[in-house]
């Protein structure tokens, strides 16, 4: 099925099959592989994403769900060689590690500040919850994205 | 040399920002499965579905049918593509029963997820979709999932050993024959125990994946793979598949967590590479998550039985600990030695006589094979000592801290000989506790909990501690081959001056998140009086690092990063005589400090390393018998482990109406000698403590009674996310290692080893009041509120 979906805000004319889930198209088609997939039951949320500014787990769409959509991922968000202000604060705050979650959690962090610019830290670590990192305990990921909303 | 003093340099101690973080940060980084590597064939391992079960055939005709397939490989197809079995590195007995272990089981499978065939297709959906067209027929056997059962020899399930049980290791220490019955005879407080370490899943975020690249000529291929070990799976995957070494060249890309997880030689790895060879194209592998949780080794998995005897004081007086290891399926790389890592902790940070009777017999099971799984033998010994003495205290009718401190080894005892005869090399367990007692607001908290736990209260207070030790930094190889393990614990470093000052760093240690290539540049540029940013650490990569033996057991720093400052030592002494010849001086008379040479006494006739790196690449004018350019390399056996330690203290609030634990507080009292980065300190506490509390809260790989794993994924198996943990208060003491130059000790398992005892004890003691005297791990809200109804059913009778 043809799909055009703007990743990074570059337009994509594709072929996929119905069964690709946008994950698999990003880092697949698009070659894009900073999006990570850490499970196969939409629990880990290593491969979110923004999709129309929303943070979505991309394992959970696919691809076709996205036509005529507009996706940004991990690597969309540096401009012109600087870091995002999330990435920035999760540089500052050493909230990570091994980076295998880094992305999503990223992404999903942008997302959660998004919906609440000024989170307590009990909303981090609720709004978190659907994103898994097995090295950091969180700890200094929380403290990343509070640093983040404070800096805004 | 010693580090300079010079506080303009003083780069050792900082919070220095990771130079890993940018790549992965942005998408940057590659993980083995981003790799594109053109032409690849895909591999898909079909599983068995059954624990254990007779093979009777295996049909792939229908799989080779599908488009896209290229070939399907049984468990028979391929005897002949393997030299030796796979390997188990640790035959920690002389008759240590080690049953034949292939890539793909051929007459009988013994877990679920043996790999029974290999499929490679061009892509990777079909080469999954030809696993549902293999048509296997099998025979059930009864499966063996029960430790004890295991033992009882029942069933067994290699029939050729004739027996369950792989080994008994005993480790018998009396200072007298017979002291140790004794003792628990005369003694007069006497506590004897029951412990259960559930099985863990180590769940690295990053499945394992690998891809194998054979060079069309000549017979070298190369193997990339989501690795903890390039250099010890380079070794033995040559002796496995009977490829020369020299051929055989492996890379580690990023790494996403290990966790012990990819400390191992894994069947898939060696399936690539025949594979790869055989069709003389590059083959890769990916792990699914389900996969992941069946076909990656699990963690502990042991019944710890625990006495301990005490006199009138509380005085340990013997020790005795029997315990049953959890092998699972087969033997994997370290998998005997795990409970044997633990096996001279089972006294804790306390000072004992010479009367210790530990001994571990290990069964197999027909589950995943386990093996090391953060903190590896440690975290399970320390659980149980740390358990004991507070049902001693409880026996007692004593406060558990206090009786800690009747016991604690003393600080003017280092470096103390411990019972087993290893030297514990420094420490001082009470000051690192009442540090934490203090951080704890221990007074304030009971204080409170005389307040809150009134009867018929339904939320209940209580604090918990652990005191530990950690035995880190594998290691002496000499202590190594006294447990008959089959390697070196040595470590490997290159340092080499550019002609431009620039300054390369090779190790052999491979990170996988613990942020290796800062802290070895820290180290480097402190040596060298460079820039960190000067500084370029190489690593994970056998063509560049050629010597090594990676990165697990908490030893990256105590030995690699030592090394490291002793090849820097050496480029200094090499660089001292060159200058010492172009100011036509005496060697002696030079001092080096900030990166510059000086005549001491006449600071102008000086020399910039900068000058002498260059000086050594031309070779113009360099003194006789002087090599060109400065570089060394060496290889460094540590004298000794290094023996981190603390002292956490949790506070928890039960509800006895629901069993939910919440933690309140989290104090985390470590010390591991002095700190390269306190950032990356913090964050390896952080890390290990979660796991930790997993461990103690969320955590079991659940078998049924068939052998069939009921949590095989992110969804069942628990894995704790940020709203169910608290942040964690980290506090440090610095009791430097005397042992090497950089005083430092190891850190990554310390947090997972304190953890688990500290909020186990601290449930326990919020429930004390209840009768409650036990507490199953993981303590879920089913869990703890089964215990409160038992404990408080028992009490009305
Ligand atoms: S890969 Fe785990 S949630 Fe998408
Ligand atoms: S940093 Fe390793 S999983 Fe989060």
């Amino acid at each position: 099925m043809k799909v055009s979906i703007t990743v990074n805000g570059k337009e994509h004319q594709s072929d996929v099959e119905p069964r690709t889930l946008l994950v698999h198209y990003i880092r697949e088609v698009i070659g894009l592989t900073g999006t990570n997939v850490g499970c196969d039951t939409s629990s880990c949320g290593a491969c979110t994403l923004h999709m129309n500014g929303e943070a979505v787990k991309s394992c959970t769409i696919l691809a076709v769900q996205a036509d005529g959509a507009s996706v940004t991922t991990i690597e969309g968000l540096a401009k012109d060689g600087v870091m995002h202000p999330m990435q920035t604060a999760f540089m500052e705050n050493h909230g990570l590690q091994c980076g295998y979650c880094t992305p999503g959690m990223v992404m999903a962090a942008i997302g959660l500040l998004n919906e609440n610019p000024k989170p307590t830290e009990e909303q981090v670590r609720m709004g978190l919850e659907g994103n898994l990192c097995r090295c950091t305990g969180y700890h200094n990921i929380v403290k990343s994205v509070l640093a983040a909303a404070s800096a805004k | 040399m010693t580090i300079t003093e010079d506080k303009s340099t003083k780069i050792i101690g900082t919070r220095l920002l990771r130079r890993e973080d940018p790549p992965l940060l942005t998408g940057e980084a590659k993980f083995t499965n981003d790799l594109n590597i053109p032409g690849a064939l895909h591999l898909s391992v079909l599983r068995s579905p059954f624990a254990h079960a007779k093979i009777k055939s295996i049909d792939v005709s229908a799989a080779l049918k599908i488009a896209g397939v290229v070939a399907v490989y049984t468990g028979k197809d391929l005897q002949s593509a393997w030299a030796a079995p796979m390997p188990c590195a640790w035959p920690v007995t002389t008759d240590m029963k080690n049953p034949p272990h292939f890539p793909l089981a051929s007459d009988k499978v013994n877990y679920v997820g043996d790999g029974v065939a290999a499929v490679l297709a061009t892509n990777e959906t079909a080469s999954r979709d030809a696993l549902d067209a293999i048509d296997v027929q099998y025979e059930p056997l009864k499966a063996v999932v029960d430790l004890e059962d295991a033992l009882s020899d029942k069933n067994i399930i290699h029939k050729d050993l004739g027996t369950n049980k792989s080994y008994t290791w005993p480790l018998l220490v009396e200072e007298t024959p017979g002291c140790v019955e004794e003792a628990f005879k005369k003694s007069k407080y006497k506590v004897k125990e029951r412990y259960v370490q559930q099985r863990l899943i180590p769940m690295a975020m990053e499945p394992r994946a690998i891809a194998a690249v054979p060079q069309p000529f000549g017979g070298d291929i190369t193997l990339y793979s989501s690795t903890q070990i390039p250099h010890i799976l380079k070794v033995m995957s040559a002796l496995t598949l009977g490829i020369p070494e020299q051929q055989v060249r492996v890379v580690a890309p990023s790494v996403g967590g290990g966790f012990g997880s990819k400390l191992d030689v894994y069947a898939e790895e060696l399936l690539c590479m025949a594979l790869a060879r055989k069709h003389n194209t590059p083959v890769r592998w990916v792990e699914e998550r389900t996969e992941n949780t069946q076909a990656t080794i699990q963690g502990r998995g042991q019944i710890q039985h625990v006495e301990l005897a005490a006199d009138e004081n509380g005085k340990i007086t013997a020790v005795r600990v029997r315990i049953i290891g959890d092998m699972g399926a087969y033997l994997q790389l370290v998998t005997p030695g795990v409970p044997i890592l633990g096996a001279f902790l089972y006294a804790g940070v306390y000072d004992i006589p010479k009367a210790y009777d530990f001994s571990c017999t290990s069964v197999f099971t027909n589950l995943t094979p386990t093996d090391a799984y953060r903190g590896a033998g440690r975290p399970e010994a320390t659980y149980a000592i740390e358990m004991a003495i507070e049902a001693l205290a409880r026996e007692m009718k004593i406060d558990s801290f206090e009786l800690r401190k009747r016991n604690y080894i003393k600080k003017e005892q280092f470096p103390y000989t411990a019972f087993s005869g290893l030297t514990y090399d420094s420490g001082d367990h009470l000051l690192a506790a009442e540090k934490a007692a203090k951080m704890t607001d221990l007074a304030g908290v009971r204080a409170q909990q005389k307040k809150q736990n009134v009867p018929g209260a339904t939320r209940l207070l209580g604090v918990g501690m652990s005191s530990y030790f950690e035995m880190c930094g594998l290691a002496p190889s000499r202590v190594l081959a006294s447990l008959n393990y089959s390697a070196g614990g040595w470590e490997a470093a290159t340092v080499r001056v550019l002609p431009t000052n620039k300054v390369q760093v090779i190790t052999g240690t491979s990170p996988h998140g613990q942020g290796h290539e800062t802290s070895w540049a820290m180290i480097a540029s402190e040596k060298l009086g460079v820039a960190p940013e000067d500084v370029d650490v190489l690593h994970s990569d056998t063509a560049i690092s050629a010597l090594g033996l990676d990165t697990y057991g908490s030893r990256s720093l105590p030995v690699g990063g030592v090394a490291i400052a002793l090849a820097c030592d050496k480029v200094i002494e090499k660089a001292k005589l060159i200058a010492a010849h172009q100011l036509e001086c005496a060697a002696e008379d030079l001092q080096f400090v900030g990166g510059t040479f000086s005549v001491k006494g006449s600071p102008d006739r000086a020399l910039p390393l900068a000058a002498i790196a260059f000086g050594a690449f031309t070779a113009h004018n360099l003194p006789e018998g002087c090599e060109p350019n400065l570089e060394a390399q060496v290889s460094y056996d540590p004298p000794n482990f290094s023996w981190p330690f603390g002292t956490h203290m949790c506070v928890v609030e039960v509800d006895t109406e629901t069993g939910a634990v919440k933690i309140l507080k989290y104090i985390a009292v470590d010390d591991c000698g002095n700190q390269i980065n306190p950032l990356i300190v913090e964050g390896q506490v952080h890390g290990g403590v979660v796991q930790g509390i997993a461990q103690a809260l969320f955590e079991e790989a659940v078998y049924d009674e068939d052998g069939n794993l009921k949590s095989s994924n992110l969804s069942e198996y628990l894995v704790p996310a940020a709203s169910d943990l608290p942040s964690i208060t980290t506090g440090h003491t610095v009791t430097p290692s005397p042992t090497n130059q950089l005083g430092v000790k190891g850190i990554g398992e310390a947090g997972t080893i304190g953890a688990a005892p500290t909020v186990i004890t601290a449930i326990i003691d919020a429930l004390s009041g209840l009768g409650v005297t036990t507490m199953a791990m993981p303590a879920s809200p089913q869990t703890v509120w089964k215990t409160i109804q038992e404990a408080t059913r028992g009490g009305k009778k």
